[in-house]
């Protein structure tokens, strides 16, 4: 009796010991959940949800500043849903998801004035001063960021088309409960 | 004879489904009548989209390059006749989305004629190996039981692994399939000469060819062709649903199991399509690109199955009208097996390289019926020839467990239908287990973006920094020069005036 109560408080004491060792040896200053949230955004501080960048929103967020956690529209539902998890809150609705959509010059409109060359935060539109620009469309987030900057309203959102190589198979439609 | 094991192995789960194989087991190979157009999709097969070589108005002749493969996974496609091509367009195709793909229209211009630069060789064993690989990649040679795998791949073993065997398969265990019975049945010289040009560039001396039971008059036909060959062996194989995956395969005749994730290779054994065979003895005996198929129509719901020789590009319609076009009551069309085949969307579609069958089925025949609760018997655990657990999978993709997904070896399945077909509650697992494919598949992409997108970001910033610096010292820089020019300028006003009296003179 003695020796199992002497084995299994030692034990104790040394996993007691290992902890507290650990806790002051790994200790992180910062908040955790900050970095969390904002390694869940796309770090491309477009702007879009308001506040000044990815961080920014996931700082308002951890702080509780903002509610709304549906605000990053390049992440969309599922980095929203991500979140809520994360935080452990109920999802928010989020504007209907019409599927991928990604800027679009037209180009015989295009002046060439490079606003939205600067606008764009993750450098996905070419052209120079003078010349017509375009949208590179497979690093186009649709963040939207170059659309106001535009003088003369060139710029629109376009569906990207579904073909053969990009559609994906839906879930079974008349599935009863499986479980 | 050392690999092959001397007592036939067994491998978990399958099923037996009924065969109706009788519909069209006894209808000799018949020509397809050429039809009025061809419609030549330019991907056909596993890897990259091959890339447009024609365009609107040239004249072809049978066998010539319609569109070139681009990279090392990819295929070539080929004019199935001499004709024109009326254009280089979207097209409906056979796919599970009913959307369309770039094909070549091609009309016929009724002569058939093949490229007459196009020669053969009488003595393909005077070849060297890779050359054999290259004329099978010229020749646009895909695995022909359904998986479409460019050939010279399989051809090509890597310099580390030895191959002991080639396997031959010619199991046919799809239900109602019999394209490749009736191949070996009237072909089989064809067959064996194949084999021996692979057995060449593979420089292998072993092959087993594995036949159903099923198939007595396949079986007497081969081994009567492969009785002067010292390499080649006919194994007659027990009747089980899906003894023609190649992993099941190489199991049942061997011993030898696949690793998760691994390929026959690693188990020192190469598998090729008994048809693939044929198409390989024409690409060098005779220079002959792949350009046509046996294609079994059947099903109940078709007046006349037949077993026709297509050209590629024929469309399902055509070939259907042939057989005396549908019955009242057909309630669907599928294009291969129908385990593992695919319900057509609409009937204009071409045949293709891997179009095995065309079945017209009945009510009776097809299910689609309503799906009930898991009942947990584990019917489809016990049915798995992979040893999954099915149930558990479609339960992850249905509430969208990806994580939990990427954790079940899904990528494992084989879709061979078995947990499916067994399954009392009629749930449509292999469904289930292709949205989850594409969601996984879908979910690395995405993350793969971000990363891109973050890089991307951040390289920016760091370009925006660097500029901004630049600038501020271009300004320091300014500014600097104007306070030692007003210094020097406030100590000899000569200077300051020197410009102006330039300008002035």
């Amino acid at each position: 009796m003695i020796e199992a109560v002497l084995s299994m408080g030692g034990l104790a004491l040394a996993a007691g010991l290992g902890l507290g060792f650990a806790a002051k040896k790994f200790h992180i200053e910062g908040d955790p959940k900050v970095d969390g949230l904002a390694a869940l955004l796309p770090a491309t501080n477009c702007g879009n949800c308001g506040f000044p960048g990815c961080r920014p929103y996931a700082e308002a967020m951890a702080k509780g500043e903002t509610t709304n956690i549906g605000l990053c529209s390049p992440g969309g539902v599922e980095t929203m849903e991500k979140i809520a998890a994360m935080l452990g809150i109920e999802p928010v609705e989020m504007e209907a998801d019409t599927g991928p959509k990604v800027a679009f010059v037209r180009e015989e409109e295009c002046i060439g004035c490079t606003a939205c060359i600067k606008a764009c935060p993750v450098d996905a539109i070419i052209g120079a001063n003078k010349q017509s620009h375009t949208v590179i469309a497979d690093m186009c987030t649709a963040c939207k960021a170059c659309i106001k900057p535009c003088p003369v309203d060139c710029i629109e959102m376009v569906a990207v088309p579904v073909t053969v190589y990009s559609w994906m198979w839906s879930k079974p439609e008349n599935s009863a409960s499986l479980h | 004879m050392g690999i092959v094991a001397s007592v036939l192995k067994k491998f978990h789960g399958g099923v037996h489904p009924t065969g109706h194989k009788e519909l069209s087991e006894h209808c000799a190979i018949e020509p397809m009548p050429m039809p009025k157009r061809l419609v030549i999709p330019l991907h056909q097969h596993l890897g990259a989209p091959s890339e447009p070589v024609v365009a609107a108005g040239d004249k072809v002749f049978k066998g010539d390059l319609l569109g070139k493969a681009v990279g090392f996974v990819s295929a070539a496609v080929h004019a199935s006749t001499s004709g024109t091509v009326v254009s280089v367009e979207e097209h409906a195709v056979g796919h599970p989305s009913g959307l369309t793909m770039l094909c070549v229209v091609l009309e016929p211009d009724g002569e058939d004629k093949w490229n007459p630069q196009i020669k053969g060789v009488a003595d393909p064993l005077s070849l060297d190996p890779a050359t054999i690989r290259d004329q099978i990649k010229a020749a646009g040679i895909v695995g022909l039981g359904g998986a479409t795998f460019p050939s010279f791949i399989k051809l090509t073993p890597p310099r580390d692994k030895v191959i002991d065997l080639l396997l031959i398969n010619a199991v046919e265990c799809e239900p109602y399939l019999t394209c490749d019975a009736r191949l070996m049945e009237e072909r089989s010289q064809q067959v064996v000469e194949g084999v021996r040009i692979m057995l060449h560039a593979l420089q292998t001396r072993e092959c087993i060819i594995g036949i159903e039971a099923n198939k007595p008059k396949a079986i007497a036909a081969m081994e009567k062709a492969v009785a002067g060959e010292a390499s080649m062996r006919v194994i007659s194989l027990p009747v089980m649903y899906p003894q023609g995956s190649e992993k099941q395969l190489i199991e049942v005749v061997t011993g030898r199991q696949v690793p998760s994730k691994g390929l026959p290779v690693d188990v020192g054994v190469i598998v090729h399509n008994v048809a693939t065979a044929a198409a390989v003895r024409d690409a060098i005996q005779s220079g002959h690109p792949l350009v046509a198929r046996i294609v079994t129509v059947t099903g109940r719901g078709i007046n006349r199955p037949a077993n026709l020789e297509v050209l590629l590009g024929t469309l399902v319609d055509d070939c259907v009208s042939h057989c005396g076009g549908l019955k009242t009551g057909t309630c669907k069309v599928v294009m291969g097996g129908p385990m593992m085949g695919l319900a057509l969307h609409r009937t204009d579609v071409p045949v293709v390289k891997g179009t095995s069958g065309i079945l017209a089925l009945t009510q009776d025949e097809s299910s689609g019926k309503q799906e009930h609760p898991c009942i947990r018997c584990g019917q489809c655990v016990q049915s798995c020839p992979m040893q999954l657990v099915p149930c558990t999978m479609a339960w992850f993709a249905k509430t969208d467990q990806i994580d939990q997904l990427s954790s079940v070896d899904l990528f494992d399945c084989v879709e061979c239908g078995s947990c499916a077909y067994v399954c009392p509650s009629n749930i449509p697992l292999v469904h289930y287990f292709r949205y989850g494919k594409l969601s996984v598949q879908a979910r690395e992409r995405e993350n793969k973006k971000m990363e891109l997108t973050r890089q991307r970001s951040q390289v920016r910033e760091e370009r925006l920094a660097r500029e901004k610096e630049e600038k501020e010292r271009k300004k320091e820089e300014m500014k600097a020069k104007m306070a030692a020019k007003k210094a020097s300028g406030s100590g000899s006003p000569g200077a300051k005036t020197d410009p102006v009296a330039k300008e002035a003179g």
